[in-house]
């Protein structure tokens, strides 16, 4: 069992969040793992990724192999894309539709569409609206996380008790929004994997 | 024995705590910062246990580590690659005088410049100071080696160079941690003179450290970090140093057919390599940054020479930080053949936060240069304001290394250009502006100096910046004329009077300085952060 992740996104998006509870609820269950981030200069409103890999072999390399990627999971569409070619040729996109538009000649939203639709295995997830109808419009990348929950080869339980370990000691509103965007993800994710 | 979860630069820190550190001096500065900041926030350190301190530059850091190790205490420095060359002064010297309670230099280089602006190779330095260099490839070596470090720096005397790439400080993984070793107790050296290196003293140590050379190449030959293992294929040997070591393992999935070398140890083991060249008739070298061991196997002077390939000869490529891919096909191996990339994604590179003060200030600053000639330029310097280049702000001409802003200024205002302005952050100014400021206030350079005080050292994340609430008495100390230290307000209601305050001081013809001071948003709300709802 191994798993290779990309997560992408923009600076600011809370990518390393959903990357460290992926990471814990990957150690919980005895997991080698490895996880690349991106800090300094990128992390002001630039293109951040961050590799994951959790196997039950030990794990090399820091970064995902090109090609081997079995999840790209993108809080930004454009940046989901960005990344398609670390995808294995049965990988899956699994992307946020938010489009962060915070440089000159971001491309049309259809370009983008077309090619994530071109993508053989792809997941298209509103998570904006989700976050906000779970109660948290900061609670995106917790969706996304919910939609892409069934590629990790991991129980579920064990991410819902890697996000309640995540936010212990905030508010208890903040958990349960952030509970009720990964369920949301989570169906949306199924959805989206039917549909397409 | 327990494990923790940690990113690379937190093995280093975590490493030197259990292994007695009685003090951290830093500079902050991508890939380094979360050595300090670790160390900063354990509970060591927060009961003062443990010295953490934000130097004013990597130089002042080394010089307050030797100061400790002189005092019997371990002590380390940490810094980026580029850190290196301003601290290069009392690294190389500490090797002169030699050191006391063991000293690490901590070092992490950015192939691939992803936040740096150049990609040196820190185990050059331990060239010029002829001492041993440690790199680590994985997060529980990056831990192991620190306490190793101070062992090796303590027996020898020297200050010992940590080596770390940005892939290994910013990757996380389980460490398992060991007991804790007590810190040294306060020992005066008990042969002082060696610290008073007057030529006498510098030639005599000076030549001890020479001959400790071949000491240590024998440390390097046993060193645990430095492992020949043998391989049935003897067609190809493999050399791989640090994090170069894991690609050439994943190539493999962990089992290498090849006679293979893993170099975490400096000086190269002689009886390692030459082992290996015997076995060899080419030997692949994978390492990242400079084609530092390729060098080195191509100029020993062997009975029997291998053909050496790596980045010097094209197998890898001379630049760049290096892949799985690109090792997977030096060594002749797929590489994965994935989904095709798209062309849809245009750059997208980072960018001042919306309302950030550097916004206005660069606004303000753009305008009142317009009312003056077009060869009218500004050196800037080393911070988040050097993303003013990009549009729509434009507003800079340079950016080159921590300080230049100014003292580039002011050579070219010698040169009869301007105006010239220089737009510096408050944390660069304390690290290296301050006499470059004494400089031009000592030739009366007509430049005007922007120092943009955020109250922060904000592109690492917020640290404590040394100028905060001293830079009116740094300048009026420097000998500005208190007429000249201006302050201006960065917020868009300001910018007309703002605008009007600049354009007054870029016409004054002596040195002046205008402070633009609004604390930065990032570090604001950090302040605030557990109101925040998000992951």
């Amino acid at each position: 069992m191994k798993r290779d992740v990309i997560l992408a996104g923009v600076g600011g998006q809370g990518l390393l969040s959903v990357a460290a509870v992926i990471g814990e609820a990957a150690i919980a269950r005895g997991f080698f793992l490895k996880q690349v981030e991106v800090h300094g200069m990128a992390q002001r409103g630039g293109s951040v990724t961050s590799h994951l890999r959790f196997s039950d072999r030990p794990v090399y390399s820091d970064l995902v192999p090109d090609g081997e990627a079995d999840l790209v999971l993108a809080l930004e569409i454009l940046e989901g894309l960005r990344y398609v070619h670390l995808l294995s040729p049965t990988g899956t996109l699994v992307t946020s539709t938010a489009a962060v538009k915070n440089m000159p000649g971001y491309p049309p939203e259809e370009t983008i569409r077309a090619a994530v639709c071109a993508v053989p295995r792809h997941v298209l997830v509103d998570a904006p609206r989700l976050a906000e109808k779970a109660g948290s419009a900061q609670s995106a990348n917790v969706v996304l996380l919910g939609a892409a929950a069934p590629f990790f080869g991991l129980p579920q339980d064990s991410l819902v008790g890697a996000i309640k370990r995540a936010f212990a000691g905030r508010a208890p509103a903040v958990l349960e929004a952030n509970l009720a965007a990964f369920r949301l993800g989570l169906e949306a994710g199924e959805d989206g994997a039917t549909k397409t | 024995m327990p494990t923790k979860l940690l990113l690379g630069d937190e093995a280093v820190a975590q490493g030197a705590i259990d292994a007695g550190l009685s003090g951290a001096y830093a500079y902050p500065g991508t890939p380094s910062t979360e050595i300090t900041e670790y160390v900063e926030k354990s509970p060591q350190a927060r009961e003062g246990l443990i010295r953490s301190f934000w130097s004013a530059n990597e130089k002042t850091a080394v010089e307050a580590a030797l100061g400790m190790s002189y005092a019997g205490k371990r002590a380390m420095a940490s810094m980026k690659h580029v850190g290196l060359n301003v601290a290069a002064d009392p690294f190389i010297n500490a090797a002169i005088t030699g050191t006391s309670g063991g000293l690490i230099v901590n070092a992490a280089d950015d192939p691939s410049m992803h936040s740096s602006q150049n990609e040196q190779d820190s185990r050059l330095y331990t060239e010029i100071a002829l001492v041993p260099c440690l790199e680590p490839s994985n997060q529980q070596e990056a831990y192991d080696m620190v306490s190793y470090a101070f062992d090796l720096s303590e027996r020898f005397r020297v200050p010992v160079l940590l080596r770390l790439v940005t892939r290994l400080a910013h990757s996380r993984a389980p460490v398992t941690l060991r007991t804790r070793r007590e810190q040294n107790r306060a020992r005066l050296p008990d042969d002082p003179e060696r610290f008073i290196i007057l030529p006498p003293t510098a030639r005599r140590q000076y030549a001890a450290l020479v001959a400790r050379q071949e000491d240590f190449v024998r440390e390097s030959e046993r060193s645990p970090f430095n492992h020949l293992a043998d391989g049935p294929d003897a067609s190809l040997g493999i050399v791989a140093s640090g994090i170069g070591a894991n690609y050439v393992l994943e190539a493999f999935a962990g089992e290498v057919p090849h006679p293979f070398l893993k170099i975490g140890q400096y000086p190269l083991p002689a009886l390692l390599v030459d082992r290996l060249f015997h076995r060899c008739e080419r030997i692949l070298v994978v390492e990242e940054g400079y084609p530092y061991i390729e060098a080195k196997l191509r100029g020993l002077p062997e009975r029997r020479s291998p053909q050496i390939l790596g980045r010097m000869s094209g197998e890898l490529p001379r630049t760049g930080e290096l892949t799985p891919a690109l090792v997977a096909r030096a060594l002749g191996r797929r590489a994965g053949a994935g989904i095709p990339p798209s062309s849809v994604p245009v750059p997208r590179p980072p960018s001042l936060c919306p309302g950030c003060p550097h916004a206005d200030t660069f606004r303000a600053l753009t305008e009142a240069l317009g009312t003056f000639p077009e060869t009218a330029r500004v050196f800037s310097d080393i911070g988040c304001y050097t993303l003013g280049a990009y549009p729509p702000f434009s507003a800079i001409h340079t950016c080159v290394e921590m300080g230049a802003s100014i003292t580039m200024a002011k050579g070219a205002a010698d040169a009869g250009i301007g105006p010239v302005v220089s737009v510096i952050g408050d944390s660069t100014f304390a690290h290296s502006g301050m006499t470059g400021l004494l400089d031009a206030v000592l030739d009366r350079s007509p430049i005007t100096v922007v120092i943009l005080d955020n109250l922060a050292v904000a592109m690492t994340g917020g640290q404590r910046s040394c100028a905060t609430g001293r830079l009116e008495a740094i300048c009026t100390g420097l000998g500005v004329e208190p007429a000249h230290v201006r302050e201006i307000v960065p917020v868009p209601k300001e910018h007309e009077k703002n605008v009007a305050v600049l354009r007054e001081e870029i016409r004054y013809a002596g040195p002046s300085v205008v402070i633009a001071r609004r604390e930065c948003l990032q570090t604001a709300r950090r302040a605030k952060r557990p109101a925040r709802e998000g992951a």
